[in-house]
């Protein structure tokens, strides 16, 4: 299989390769033998799961033995590569950590004491708590909270059951407010995968993003291809991360001030009549507004507040100026941050419509996806007067996903009313949710709280019951039929079989509805007549499908220039600068920049962001992964190090404003970070006991984030609020 | 003759430890061991800071010091591109050739013979990339045949600013590093 | 300001190179005594016949047999594969001085014995049966002056290479600057003439005081005889004083070269002179190995002080620091 542009590589070695007179003679050999090679292989294509990118992946088994995975070459996502956490995927099948068999709750929820019981025990526990929360409660009065593809099918159950309360923190703590603040001014969000074109930008701008850290596959590839182009890349971060060092320009803003820098920004491309005249003409509303409203934000007025100088934030606005439209102003991911995060967001979009990037070349393209109908179910049950608890009384207007913080707040407080159950799906709520703390008590508040992971995440040990999924290269899935730039439809299928008694998604879901007695919402024998019946119903071939990995669409314009009509979703029907559903709402119609709250003296601001070699707190046991990473490091500005006596590789405790103290963490101190914040990566610090290769290796962000700012418009809850103190071990 | 090539790009290259990690399964390279890493080497004061990025191995020397210290000719320079390797059924574990190593790029397996980067010599006598080459999602890895000046190793060689680590230990690398301009 | 950071985590190799433990300093140590007592030794047989003392010189290589073998076998001990070190001798790596050691290890082994059996003991506690037909090959050996004065060559030669070996083998490993000088090969034999005439004058020493029974008094009376300060005990003070003098000079220009070279070069040196490794080269190798038995022997030689066996044990546990101190120092030093 060779998964290489094999042409060029021949050109290279075919004549060297006879002029020696080896080739395949060699293999087989001593060497060879101890690299593992020979044995019969089998290639079986499918997709990843070790992040939400869902990248297309071909597994190889040699001698019925999982050996390696590798981009499928026709899946436009991977592009035939994957990165180091889809490579290393294999691992969470021989994770020695992972979870084995059904275990029930022995003791006191949280002590993490189970007693191992049968699929049947378990699924029968499970639905005889979900029945009687129902009777007395309701069934609105169970949760899901589910992040990924797999939920599906459990969510499917659970809508059948009655329940309405669905969150993934997806939304309130990661990409919400990026994407309200794009729906409030182009009418839609710049989806996942996100539709930027950053291959052909000319000059992307990365506010906070860490492309090359935060490995989304297709981005960081195409972020390469556009240096290699010679992309003018601008970053914007109180970090130097690696982005930056790729960057032309690099503004280590002062944190929670971008609004400001964005403002700035803005006003330089209208004073200088540097942006898309012709196409905020020909699309914008409430320009007029807007261009007076800039008036004051100056790059004079800027710099005190960012810290970056008004020559160079002149001189990068014309940056971007100079290569419009194919200027891409990254809209970023995890974007909460300080509370006014959807307003950021919304900057970000109209520097985005000054540029005229949206549907552009270079910009923000049109994606589209494949047509294939649903699984003819039964109607679900007739959804009562209740309602939905997440965000009573539409306290966060521009919501336009449930908030999960909004269920947990509900299940503290019992209102709008009670919430009496949760079921999680692959999410780790006491490392996605702000504030442990509140998660506890809200579980604490809880009937049952069913867990269904692959491995004993924080959240699993809190839990009454803990369903041990198959990994994804251990199952089938739903298909995945995505919003991209080039349309598709790619399978999920087992490569090797569970080794214990894990079960796919599919099987626990339809077994538990069957347990619930509702087994008529799923008519179908197993999930391959599901995907079967689908496919078949889509007019696409179930076999090409098992054999590819991925069918793949027409190709179809992606950019205004290709002929894709624009619309915008919005009131006004065009890019809304002066947002008139704002104003009416009571928030600034036009983004408005507020200082944030100063660093208290002694301490550090803490920001977070991701690694290359690991998805959120799911990976740091997978054997391969903790290889490469097996703790984080808390960075620290190397002069601030100095100052405090401490060294790179000394361990510190960082203890937050509420007094809350981390695991030992070894102290990065490096010339890439500002002196007023510290960074760290999320996902370590695990104190479940069940991750033993992970336990408290690293601190965790998670613990030391009791503080958030709900954003008002959206309930998002930023996080980057938080305080720290470097404490020394004494030693 | 040939001689085998590593071109590595690091105007590109973000570190994300894929070539570690591919060459980890290719290679049941064992674990809490690796025969490929990434080093960061910053320079500068915040925020005027400059980071070069390497992925760096075993560099094939073509003055291979591993290869001379080697009592029982277990480290060998392989018939086909100058590649290092070394015959696990003979060497004794003496690592001789692992304190040889300026790079320190050989470990003992915990089998007990020397190892490190072969180029994954056992993909490209079969035409193949090496592992770490054709996974690397930044395409920032290139490999070829220095001696053939038509490969896409020589003529990045030489149209770009290229170094190679340590040249002043003398060992003649075969792992060159691509920089900006 | 250069801030480097990997993530490679080689157990061995990172933070720093750990590749020889114990093993490998406890194999020099005794590779070089037995360099020292194969010099020593070849050096009386090669003045035989007008050597009164040389009868009583049975035991030295039979000492450096048993020392031989423990030092093989802790360099067995080192091997991570070791089921396969008959690969040593299916082969002959000329740019190797681990092959060339292999193979003068083994044969220093028939000089030794050779040696051993040109002056067989009187008496051996067991296997009276093999020393009576070692003494009829004794006999015959002696009868042939020629063969006599090859072996002691043999001896002369086999030491002179064994001592320059081991310091040889780091030397030759350019990648640790502290090790990258030829002079490694002189500084480990004289280092080595030191410790074996300070291992046979410290056993002079105790065979005075508490040699008890037939055996013992065989071994140590030998020694006492050559060493009897009367006799060859003072030369062998004599010796020992301008070995450790030697060695010194030697360490010096050692010294003297890495800090004229490169950066790398002056940052190994350091590692000696004023780094982690300074207090226990000072300390150790330098006051205790060498200064102090020097002054202490040249105050015995011009008889201002009584004998003892403290010289001897300190230019001991210097000849070990040393080596101790440079395997360790010398792994931590980089390019």
């Amino acid at each position: 299989m060779n998964l290489f542009s094999r042409r060029r590589f021949l050109r290279i070695t075919a004549g060297t390769l006879a002029a020696a007179g080896l080739g395949p003679a060699l293999l087989g050999g001593p060497r060879a033998r101890a690299a593992g090679l020979g044995g019969a292989l089998q290639t079986i294509p499918t997709f990843c799961d070790i992040c939400f990118w869902k990248c297309g992946a071909v597994a190889t088994v040699r001698d019925g033995k999982l050996w390696k995975i590798e981009g499928n070459p026709k899946d436009p996502l991977s592009q035939g590569r994957l990165c180091p956490r889809g490579t290393g995927g294999i691992g969470a099948t021989f994770d020695p950590d992972r979870l084995r068999r059904p275990l029930l709750r022995a003791k006191v929820r949280g002590e993490e004491q189970w007693n191992v019981v049968s699929w049947d025990e378990a699924l029968g526990f499970t639905a005889e708590k979900m029945k009687k929360i129902a009777a007395e409660y309701g069934p609105e009065a169970m949760g899901m909270f589910s992040h990924g593809l797999g939920g599906n099918f459990l969510k499917h159950t659970l809508k059948a059951y009655g329940a309405v309360n669905f969150a993934a923190p997806s939304f309130a703590q990661c990409r919400g407010p990026r994407d309200v603040g794009f729906r409030l001014t182009f009418g839609d969000d710049p989806g996942s995968p996100e539709r930027t074109d950053i291959a052909h930008a000319k000059c992307l701008v990365l506010i906070g993003s860490h492309l090359g850290e935060n490995m989304h596959n297709t981005q960081v590839q195409e972020f390469a291809q556009a240096v290699a182009n010679g992309c003018t890349v601008i970053v914007a971060d109180p970090r130097f991360s690696v982005a930056a060092s790729k960057a032309k320009h690099y503004l280590p803003v002062k944190p929670g001030t971008d609004i400001a820098l964005l403002l700035a920004w803005m006003h330089v491309l209208v004073k200088e009549k540097l942006y898309d005249v012709e196409y905020v003409t020909k699309h914008g509303y409430g320009f007029e507004q807007f261009a007076a409203y800039l008036e004051p934000f100056t790059p004079e007025w800027a710099y005190p507040e960012t810290g970056i100088s008004p020559d160079v934030i002149r001189e990068t606005a014309r940056e971007m100026g100079r290569h419009h439209p194919a200027t891409l102003v990254h809209p970023g991911r995890h974007s909460t941050w300080y509370g006014d995060d959807t307003q950021r967001s919304r900057a970000v979009a109209l520097l985005n419509a000054l540029l005229g990037s949206w549907g552009r070349e270079g910009g923000f393209y049109i994606p589209s996806s494949m047509e294939l109908p649903g699984y003819p179910y039964p109607a679900y049950p007739p959804k009562g007067e209740k309602g939905k608890v997440d965000n009573p009384g539409k306290k966060y207007p521009f919501a336009h996903e449930a908030i999960s913080t909004g269920i947990r707040e509900a299940t503290i407080t019992g209102a709008p009313y009670p919430i009496k159950g949760w079921l999680t799906y692959a999410v780790n709520l006491m490392y996605a949710l702000p504030n442990q703390a509140e998660t506890i008590k809200a579980i604490e508040a809880l009937d049952l709280l069913a867990v269904v992971d692959v491995i004993p995440s924080e959240t699993a040990g809190w839990a009454d019951v803990v369903l041990p999924e198959a990994t994804y290269l251990e199952r089938h899935d739903d298909l995945n039929v995505e919003l991209f730039r080039d349309s598709f439809i790619a399978l999920r299928q087992p490569v090797v079989p569970a080794p214990d008694e894990q079960k796919p998604n599919w099987w626990i879901a339809k077994e538990l509805a069957t347990k619930l007695g509702l087994e008529r919402y799923y008519p179908w024998k197993d999930i391959e007549e599901y995907l079967g019946h689908r496919l078949a119903k889509g007019g696409y071939s179930f076999d090409e499908l098992k054999k590819n990995g991925i069918i793949l669409g027409p190709k179809v314009p992606r950019t205004y220039e290709e002929g894709v009509e624009p619309t915008f979703e919005t009131p006004s029907k065009k890019i809304e600068f002066y947002s008139t559903q704002l104003q009416e709402k009571g928030f600034d119609p036009i983004p408005k920049y507020t200082p944030p709250d100063p660093v208290p003296r002694g301490t550090f601001r803490l920001l977070t962001g991701r690694a290359p070699t690991h998805s959120f707190s799911r990976t740091q046991t997978n054997p391969l992964l903790h290889d490469v990473m097996s703790e984080n490091e808390v960075w620290l500005n190397a002069k601030e190090a100095k100052r405090l006596g401490v060294k790179s590789g000394d361990k510190v405790r960082l203890k937050n404003q509420d007094g809350v103290v981390s695991e030992l963490v070894k102290v990065k101190a490096t010339e890439r970070i500002r002196p007023d914040c510290v960074f760290m990566v999320h996902g370590f610090g695990h104190t479940s006991k069940g991750l033993k290769r992970a336990y408290r290796k690293g601190a965790s962000d998670s613990q030391l984030q009791t503080r958030y700012r709900t954003d008002p418009l959206m309930g998002g809850t930023g996080m980057s609020m938080n305080f720290v103190s470097v404490e020394l071990e004494p030693s | 003759m040939s001689r085998l090539a590593m071109v590595i790009d690091t105007a590109l290259c973000v570190g994300c430890s894929d070539c570690v990690v591919a060459c980890k399964t290719e290679n049941n390279v064992p674990e809490g061991y690796c025969r490929d890493w990434i080093t960061e080497s910053v320079r500068g004061e915040f925020p005027t800071v400059g980071l070069e990025i390497r992925s760096e191995r075993c560099n094939h020397c073509t003055d291979a010091p591993c290869v001379s210290c080697c009592p029982t000719g277990a480290s060998h320079v392989h018939d086909f591109g100058g590649v290092v390797l070394v015959e696990h059924d003979k060497c004794i574990g003496c690592k001789a050739c692992i304190a040889a190593c300026p790079y320190d790029a050989r470990f003992g397996n915990p089998e007990g013979y020397a190892d490190k980067c072969t180029f994954c010599i056992h993909r490209v006598e079969k035409g193949l990339l090496p592992a770490c080459v054709s996974v690397c999602p930044t395409h920032c890895m290139h490999f070829g045949d220095l001696e053939d000046p038509e490969s896409e190793v020589s003529k990045l060689l030489h149209s770009r600013p290229n170094h190679t680590l340590l040249p002043e230990a003398g060992t003649k690398p075969n792992v060159y590093y691509l920089t900006k301009g | 300001m250069l801030e480097l950071s990997s993530n490679r985590h080689n157990p061995g190799i990172d933070p720093a190179l750990h590749a020889w433990g114990w093993e490998i300093p406890v194999y020099l140590f005794l590779g070089g005594m037995v360099a020292g007592l194969l010099v020593l030794g070849g050096f009386h047989i090669l003045k035989g016949r007008n050597d009164p003392h040389a009868e009583a010189y049975p035991w030295a290589p039979m000492l450096g047999v048993v020392l031989l073998s423990a030092g093989m076998g802790t360099l067995f001990l080192d091997l991570s594969h070791k089921l396969y070190v008959w690969r040593l001798y299916l082969t002959f790596q000329p740019t190797s001085p681990m092959s060339w050691g292999a193979w003068i290890l083994l044969l220093v082994y028939p000089a030794l014995l050779l040696a051993a059996l040109l002056h067989p003991p009187e008496t051996v506690p067991f296997g009276d049966a093999v020393l009576a037909r070692a003494k009829v090959w004794s006999r015959w050996l002696r009868m042939r002056p020629r063969l006599v004065q090859a072996i002691g060559a043999a001896n002369l030669l086999g030491g002179v290479s064994l001592g320059i070996y081991t310091g040889i083998l780091l030397g030759s490993l350019g990648a640790r600057p502290l090790w990258n000088s030829a002079i490694l090969g002189p500084l480990f034999l004289f280092s080595g003439l030191s410790t074996a005439a300070a291992a046979l004058h410290l056993l002079s020493m105790l065979s005075k005081r508490q040699v008890k029974g037939q055996f013992g008094d065989a071994l140590l009376g030998g020694f006492f005889k050559l060493l009897d300060p009367k006799a060859g005990g003072e030369a062998m003070l004599r010796a020992d004083t301008s070995f450790l003098t030697i060695e010194l000079g030697i360490m010096a220009l050692w010294l003297l070269g890495l800090l004229t070279a490169t950066s790398v070069h002056r940052e190994a040196a350091a590692l000696l002179l004023s780094g982690d490794y300074a207090p226990a080269f000072w300390a150790l190798v330098i006051i205790t190995g060498i200064l102090t038995p020097l002054f202490i022997q040249t105050a015995e030689l011009s008889g201002k002080i009584r004998h003892t066996a403290a010289p001897a044990v300190l230019v001991i546990i210097g000849g070990f620091a040393l080596r101790w101190i440079l395997v360790s120092a010398g792994q931590t030093s980089h390019w």
